[in-house]
């Protein structure tokens, strides 16, 4: 644009409108549909330009782990069938039949309920001995039987008055739901069967494990 | 009391400490004062000190360090093997053997085994017991 031509300091030659006239904006603005036409700003190299915010240390984004964790090993020493000696919770030392391995890494185990009065359950690998004795479960159905099919109901909260806050809450005393008996039976039936074939094995799995005086567990076979 | 177990060439004696552990072996040759020169069907011949070995009762006839064959044939005509688990020591190895390996079912059913036996003996006392009064 050329310079205004002045008459003075601060006084220009020509008036608002005639220098209107002649900066032409107008016929740009008639040539786009009535508005004068803007350059599109990239963000990004708007941004790239000038950071607002430069860090004191250079230091690289943590990266969130892509590790996946692995199947819990199971031992080489189990196997369908194995006996296993629990060691720790309500039936510790009893000597159950190991099932199958769940998906969550944890043992199915079951005693059978008949022999030993263990039902069917889950059982972690690290509270367990496994012995080098194996009862056939040829024609036993696991298959079924998932992490889930252990899973505790979920209680209904129900709203309590006032005066029933300070009771003691009557509990539901939980029985086995039926068809859980009948999966034990299931389960139980072709084993106890192949459990009576064996000589002595069924007073075995009735029998809880027990060191005894002299007992050395780490020179004893299992 | 006299000795009655010498270590001369052709004894047979029992590793009692070391790799070797519970091996029966023949003393071939005498290196020193303290070490034999020893061998064995199914080992390398090797040296070992006196005090790792347990001298036996058995003897076979060899002559001074005899090659690998001449020695099994000795073994075998001395009878080593027999002699060895006949005697109330070897016995009491094979035994010893037998108790660490059982596994846990066996240990159950040696415990119904001598709690029946147990019994059994018992009543028989009280027969002759009752008989006796």
């Amino acid at each position: 644009m050329a310079p205004t031509s002045k008459l003075s300091h601060g006084i220009k030659k020509a008036s608002r409108s005639h220098t209107y006239h002649r900066r032409g904006l107008w016929a740009i603005k008639a040539k786009h549909g009535g508005a004068f036409p803007k350059a599109k700003k990239t963000d990004a190299a708007a941004a790239a330009a000038a950071p607002k915010f430069y860090p004191a240390d250079d230091v690289k984004p943590r990266q969130p782990s892509t590790r996946k964790p692995n199947p819990t090993k199971l031992r080489s020493s189990i196997t369908p069938g194995t006996v296993l000696i629990l060691l720790a919770g309500r039936f510790m030392g009893k000597r159950v039949v190991f099932l199958k391995q769940l998906k969550s890494g944890l043992l199915l185990v079951t005693g059978p309920y008949k022999i030993n009065g263990v039902p069917i359950r889950r059982v972690n690998q690290a509270y367990v001995i496994a012995t080098s004795t194996k009862v056939d479960i040829f024609g036993v159905d696991v298959e079924k039987i998932n992490d889930k099919y252990f899973a505790r109901d979920k209680k209904k909260k129900a709203k309590k008055t006032e005066g029933e806050l300070f009771e003691t809450e009557k509990e539901a005393t939980k029985d086995l739901p039926e068809f859980k008996k009948e999966d034990q039976k299931a389960v139980d039936a072709a084993m106890i069967k192949a459990i009576e074939a064996v000589p002595d094995l069924k007073t075995y799995l009735g029998a809880r494990f027990s060191l005894r005086d002299g007992d050395k567990p780490h020179e004893m076979v299992f | 009391m006299p000795f009655k177990r010498f270590v001369e060439i052709g004894r047979v004696a029992l590793v009692n400490y070391g790799k070797d552990y519970g091996r029966l072996v023949v003393i071939v040759d005498v290196v020193d004062q303290n070490r034999a020169l020893i061998d064995a069907p199914d080992m390398v011949r090797c040296q070992i000190n006196f005090k790792r070995l347990s001298l036996t009762d058995i003897k076979i006839d060899i002559k001074r360090v005899p090659k690998k064959t001449t020695l099994i044939k000795a073994m075998e005509d001395a009878d080593v093997k027999n002699k060895w688990e006949n005697s109330s020591w070897g016995k009491k190895l094979i035994v010893q053997k037998r108790r660490a390996s059982l596994n846990d079912f066996d240990r159950f059913k040696v415990m119904l085994a001598r709690i029946k036996r147990g019994g059994a003996i018992r009543q028989e006392l009280a027969k002759l017991k009752k008989a006796a009064a």
